[in-house]
C-alpha cells in the first residue's frame, strides 16, 4: 500500500534561459528540496550565456564553453527539462501549462522567464533568404551556414547587440558593415566623441560604417530569391550575402497576455516580481516594473534574488532598480557609461582625451557632484566614478585630479582601495563586490589571486581587475601578501606567466603588443626573454588566428636551424622515428659534398646532422634536401624534436609490439607542435626499453598486454626517470593519451619550462587527473591539439625557400666590397 | 647590390623597408660584417656584427627598444653606443647610419 507523504509543491518555469535558471539557483540555494522543478525551454539547448553569443559566432568559444547549466545539472537537482518545446497556453484556474507538443504540467507556483524577442522592422525583402536575427544559438547557427571569406554582411544596427554581431563575422573573415540609423553607433551608451572613436577602432578593424543611414529594402533576385543587396534610402546599394537585424528587443508577453496576465509594454510585476496572479510570478527581459523594461544582466540578478525570497517565503524583500552604469567591452574596446553622461546647460565637463592612445574619458558634474561618466578605451577607473556617482560624494579637491583616476587622486593607489565602501563592485564580469572579496580572504584564509578567483570568481573572466583583486589582498595581508608574491616573468613586468597566460585568454588578446598594452608593460617592446615567451603563449592559445611574430623567435627559430659558435648553422632532417632510406641518405650525401659542409653526425635522436653550414646556404641545403622528401627536423626549436624508437616486434626477437611504426605515427601526429621547451619522445618495442623512453618527455613502452605511457623524463642536466601516467592496451589509446598529455603541457607549462619541473611543480596526481581519470577533458585535449597541428604542420624550409620575402633575413642587405 | 655613393661618405645599401621592424640585416664590408638594425620606431642604428663577449651576429638577435640580445650568450649591447649593458663589460664598433626618402644610407669611416 502507497503512504501518501505530504506532497511537494510543483514549480513550474516557462524559460530556459539566464534569468529563469539564475532564479531558480537562487531558490535551491535558499531552499533545496522544496520544490518538484519543471522547466520548459523552446530551444533544445541547456541554459547557456547569451552574452557569450558574439564570441561563439566569431569562433573563440565552442557552444560547450559557453553552456551555464549543463543537462548534468539538472538531473543533480532533479529538475524535470522539457527543452524544445515551447508552451502554447497556460490556464490560470486549473494551473496547468500546455507545450506545443502537448506536455502538460500542474502548477502551485509559475514563473515566466519568457526573455524578449528581436524586433524585426517590415522592410521589403525581410522575408528572404539570408535575412536573420541575433538572439539566439539557432541564429548563430544559421549565420555560420553563411558566413565565410569573402562574402558580405549587412548588419542593421549599430547599438550593442549590432556591433557585437558585426565584430563576429568580421572576424569570420567577412566584409561587414554595420547601418544605423542615428547619427552616431550606441547613442544610448555613449556621447558622440566616445562613439567617434569607437567608429574608428571599427573602421581600423575593416568595417563599413553608415550612420545616419535608413534602410529602404533588402533585395534579391526575383521575389523569393536570397537577399544580395541592401538599398538605403538616399539611393546607395551595399552587398550583403547575409543580413542582420539588429534593431532592439521587446518583451515577449504573448503567452502571459493570452493567459489574462495585466501586461503593458512588458508583464506587469510589483517590487516581489509578482504578476497580476498571486501565483504567477514573472523576471528578467519579459517584465515590465514601474515603467520600465531591463535588458542588462546585473539589475536581472537583483529580481532573481527577490523571486526567490518570495517563492520560497524566505524573506519579504523588494526590487529597487539601482543606477546601474553600462560596462561594455565591444571588439575588445572596453567601454563604460553611468548616468546622465550626455550633460546639459546646469552640467560642466571634464575630459581627457587620448586620441593616440584611443581613450576618452568625461566626467558630467552638476554644482559639487558627479552626475554622469563616460570611459573609453580604458575603463579601469570605472567602478571608482560610479561609486562617486552613486554616493553623490561632494567632491571637493577631488575635482582637480579625478580625471586621473582613483591612483593620482590618492598618493598610494591601495589606499584609494581601501577607502572604497565594501559594496562598490570590482569584477564587473562576475559580480563581486570588494565587502565579498575581503570576506572570503578572511574567512577562508586566502593567500593568492589563485586562489581569490577559485574561491569568488572576482578577476576569473576577463581579468582586468586583477590589479584590484592583488590590492585587497595586500591591504588584507599585509607584509604576507608580497611574500607570497609570484615571481615576474621578467623585469619588463610584473606578471607571473600563468597571470599573463590567463589573461592572454581571458582577456582575448591577440597580439604582442595588445599583452603588453594590456598588462601595462613597462618598457616599449619587451626584451628577449619575454618577446618569445609571449609568441608561444600566443601561438598557443590561437592557433588559427595568431601570426608568428619572426623577430620575436629566438635566432634558431628564426633561422629554422642551430646557431653554433663560430655564427654557422647545423640542419637536422627529419627521420620518422629514426628510419631514413638509401634515396634519403643519398641526398644527404650530395648536400654534404655540394656545400662543403665540414662534419657530419650521427645525433641522440636518431637522425643525422651537418653541422658548419653557412646562413647564406641554408636555403639552396633546405631546397636539395625538400627535393629528396626531407623536412625540417624542428632540432632547433621549442617544439616536437624526435620519436626514438627500438625495431620492435618486426625484427626483434624480444619485441611484443610494433615500436617502430608506433614513433612513426605518432611523429607524424605531433611534428611541427609548438612547445614551451623541446619535447622528446620515444617507443620501445619491449621492457628492456632499447629506446630509452623513461627518460623521454613522453616515453611508451610494450608490453605483452599493451602499452606503458611514461611522462616527465629528462635525460639533461638533471636527469630524472619518467613517472608511469597509466596503461593502455590499443594504438589508438596511446594516440590520445599522447596528444592530450603534450597539449596539457603547452597549454599550462610556463615557457621555458620542461615537463619534468613542470610535473614536479604541478604534481603526477594532476596530470592523471586529467588525462587517465577525465575521459572527457582527455577528449577534449585531444581534439584541441590535432585542431591546433592544422595550422602547425607546415614544413618552414620549403616555406622559406619558396618566400623571396621570407628569404631576404638569408642574405646581406648589400656587399661594399 | 653594390652600394652607391649618395652623399659625402653615405652609400645607399638599401631601403629601409628591406629590414623588418624589429629586425636587423647584414652589409658585407672590407672592415666586416655591418648589422643595420631597425627599431619599432624606424630609427637604425649600426654596429660591427660581432658580439665584444665571444664574437656572436648581433644582427640575429632580438631587438628591443634600443638594444639587441646577443643570441650566443644573451649579453644585451646598446645599439645607440656599442657598450655592453648590465655587469657585463664590453664595446662594439658603431657606424653613422641615417634614412632618407626610405634609404638607408651607410658611412664607412
Amino acid at each position: 500500500m502507497n503512504v501518501m507523504v505530504s506532497p511537494r509543491k510543483k514549480l513550474v518555469v516557462i524559460g530556459n534561459g539566464m534569468a529563469g535558471m539564475r532564479t531558480v539557483e537562487e531558490i535551491l540555494h535558499r531552499a533545496p528540496g522544496m520544490f518538484d522543478i519543471t522547466v520548459f525551454g523552446a530551444e533544445p539547448q541547456p541554459n547557456y550565456d547569451r552574452i557569450m553569443l558574439s564570441p561563439l559566432l566569431a569562433g573563440d568559444k565552442s557552444f560547450e564553453q559557453i553552456v551555464l547549466n549543463s543537462l548534468d545539472w539538472y538531473v543533480e537537482h532533479k529538475i524535470e527539462l522539457i527543452a524544445g518545446e515551447s508552451v502554447t497556453a497556460i490556464d490560470r484556474a486549473s494551473r496547468i501549462v500546455t507545450g506545443e507538443h502537448g506536455t502538460s504540467r500542474h502548477y502551485d507556483i509559475l514563473l515566466l522567464a519568457t526573455g524578449s524577442n528581436p524586433i524585426v522592422l517590415p522592410l521589403p525583402g525581410v522575408e528572404r533568404a539570408g535575412v536573420m536575427t541575433f538572439r539566439s544559438v539557432a541564429d548563430v547557427e544559421n549565420m555560420l551556414e553563411i558566413a565565410g571569406p569573402n562574402k558580405s554582411a549587412v548588419v542593421i544596427g549599430g547599438g550593442l547587440l549590432g556591433l557585437e554581431a558585426a565584430h563576429g563575422l568580421n572576424l569570420r573573415g567577412m566584409e561587414v558593415s554595420v547601418v544605423h540609423l542615428m547619427p552616431t553607433l550606441m547613442e544610448r551608451q555613449l556621447d558622440a566623441s566616445a562613439a567617434h572613436l569607437l567608429e574608428r577602432s571599427l573602421t581600423q578593424r575593416g568595417m563599413s560604417i553608415y550612420t545616419s543611414a535608413n534602410t529602404e529594402s533588402l533585395d534579391g533576385e526575383g521575389e523569393g530569391g536570397p537577399v544580395h543587396s541592401v538599398t538605403l534610402k538616399d539611393g546607395r546599394r551595399i552587398k550583403a550575402d547575409l543580413v542582420v537585424m539588429a534593431v532592439g528587443i521587446r518583451p515577449n508577453t504573448n503567452l502571459a497576455k493570452a493567459a489574462g496576465l495585466a501586461c503593458d509594454r512588458g508583464i506587469l510585476v510589483d517590487a516581489a516580481m509578482c504578476t497580476s496572479d498571486p501565483a504567477v510570478f514573472a523576471i528578467g527581459e519579459c517584465i515590465e516594473h514601474n515603467k520600465a523594461c531591463y535588458g542588462l544582466v546585473a539589475p536581472i540578478w537583483d529580481m532573481a534574488k527577490v523571486a526567490a525570497d518570495h517563492i520560497t517565503g524566505m524573506a519579504q524583500t523588494s526590487f529597487t532598480p539601482i543606477a546601474t552604469g553600462t560596462r561594455l567591452k565591444v571588439s575588445g574596446v572596453e567601454m563604460f557609461s553611468a548616468g546622465a553622461f550626455m550633460g546639459d546647460e546646469t552640467t560642466d565637463d571634464i575630459v581627457l582625451r587620448d586620441a593616440a592612445r584611443g581613450i576618452y574619458k568625461r566626467l558630467v558634474l552638476r554644482d559639487d557632484k558627479l552626475v554622469g561618466v563616460v570611459c573609453f578605451g580604458d575603463a579601469r577607473d570605472a567602478g571608482w566614478y560610479f561609486q562617486l556617482l552613486k554616493d553623490e560624494e561632494h567632491l571637493g579637491g577631488l575635482r582637480e585630479t579625478m580625471i586621473f583616476g582613483p591612483v593620482t587622486a590618492s598618493a598610494d593607489p591601495n589606499e584609494a582601495l581601501a577607502c572604497m565602501p565594501d559594496n562598490v563592485e570590482i569584477c564587473g564580469c562576475n559580480g563581486v563586490k570588494k565587502g565579498t572579496i575581503c570576506a572570503a580572504i578572511a574567512e577562508h584564509g586566502l593567500k593568492s589571486v589563485d586562489d581569490v578567483r577559485a574561491r569568488t570568481k572576482a578577476s576569473a573572466s576577463c581579468g582586468s581587475c586583477t590589479n584590484l583583486v592583488e590590492g585587497l589582498l595586500k591591504i588584507s595581508l599585509g607584509a604576507e601578501f608580497s611574500a607570497t608574491a609570484v615571481k615576474p616573468m621578467c623585469k619588463c613586468t610584473t606578471h607571473g606567466h600563468d597571470e599573463v597566460r590567463h589573461r592572454i585568454k581571458g582577456g582575448m588578446l591577440k597580439t604582442i603588443p595588445a599583452v603588453m598594452q594590456a598588462l601595462e608593460w613597462h618598457t616599449p617592446n619587451g626584451c628577449a626573454s619575454c618577446r618569445p615567451a609571449l609568441n608561444f603563449y600566443l601561438l598557443a592559445a590561437w592557433p588559427e588566428e595568431y601570426a608568428d611574430d619572426a623577430q620575436s623567435r629566438f635566432v634558431n627559430e628564426r633561422m629554422h636551424a642551430n646557431i653554433q659558435k663560430d655564427g654557422t648553422y647545423s640542419v637536422i632532417p627529419r627521420m620518422w622515428g629514426g628510419t631514413t632510406t638509401a634515396s634519403e641518405l643519398r641526398a644527404i650525401a650530395d648536400v654534404v659534398d655540394k656545400f662543403n659542409i665540414p662534419t657530419v653526425k650521427i645525433t641522440g635522436g636518431q637522425r643525422v646532422d651537418m653541422l658548419g653550414v653557412r646562413k647564406e646556404d641554408l636555403r639552396a641545403v633546405w631546397q636539395d634536401l625538400n627535393a629528396a622528401g626531407l623536412v625540417s627536423g624542428h632540432a632547433y626549436g621549442k617544439a616536437l624534436r624526435t620519436v626514438k624508437t627500438c625495431v620492435g616486434s618486426e625484427w626483434c626477437r624480444f619485441g611484443t609490439q610494433d615500436s617502430t611504426a608506433m614513433g612513426v605515427a605518432l611523429e607524424k601526429a605531433t611534428w611541427g607542435s609548438w612547445h614551451p621547451h623541446k619535447v622528446k619522445l620515444a617507443v620501445s618495442g619491449c621492457p628492456r626499453n632499447c629506446a630509452e623512453a623513461t627518460i623521454k618527455d613522453f616515453g611508451v613502452i610494450a608490453t605483452e598486454a599493451g602499452w606503458d605511457l611514461h611522462v616527465g623524463g629528462n635525460g639533461g642536466i638533471k636527469i630524472r626517470v619518467t613517472d608511469l601516467l597509466c596503461k593502455v592496451t590499443t594504438e589508438e589509446e596511446v594516440m590520445e593519451y599522447a596528444c592530450a598529455f603534450l597539449q596539457l603541457y603547452r597549454t599550462e607549462a610556463r615557457y621555458m619550462e620542461r615537463t619534468a619541473p613542470w610535473i614536479e611543480r604541478v604534481g603526477l596526481k594532476y596530470v592523471q587527473e586529467r588525462i587517465v581519470d577525465n575521459a572527457e577533458l582527455r577528449r577534449s585535449l585531444f581534439e584541441d591539439f590535432i585542431h591546433a597541428q592544422k595550422f602547425a604542420q607546415i614544413d618552414p624550409w620549403a616555406e622559406e625557400t619558396s618566400c623571396s620575402t621570407r628569404g631576404q633575413k638569408y642574405d646581406a642587405m648589400a656587399e661594399l666590397v | 647590390m653594390d652600394g652607391m655613393q649618395n652623399a659625402k661618405n653615405f652609400l645607399d645599401v638599401g631601403a629601409l623597408e628591406d629590414i623588418a621592424p624589429l629586425g636587423a640585416r647584414t652589409v658585407t664590408t672590407t672592415l666586416g660584417d655591418i648589422a643595420i638594425f631597425r627599431t619599432d620606431g624606424d630609427e637604425v642604428f649600426a654596429l660591427r656584427d660581432q658580439c665584444p663577449h665571444k664574437q656572436g651576429p648581433l644582427s640575429q638577435g632580438i631587438v628591443h627598444g634600443k638594444s639587441v640580445t646577443c643570441p650566443l650568450h644573451d649579453w644585451v649591447i646598446s645599439l645607440q653606443s656599442g657598450l655592453a649593458q648590465g655587469l657585463d663589460i664590453g664595446c662594439t664598433p658603431i657606424f653613422a647610419v641615417k634614412v632618407e626618402a626610405g634609404r638607408v644610407l651607410l658611412a664607412l669611416p
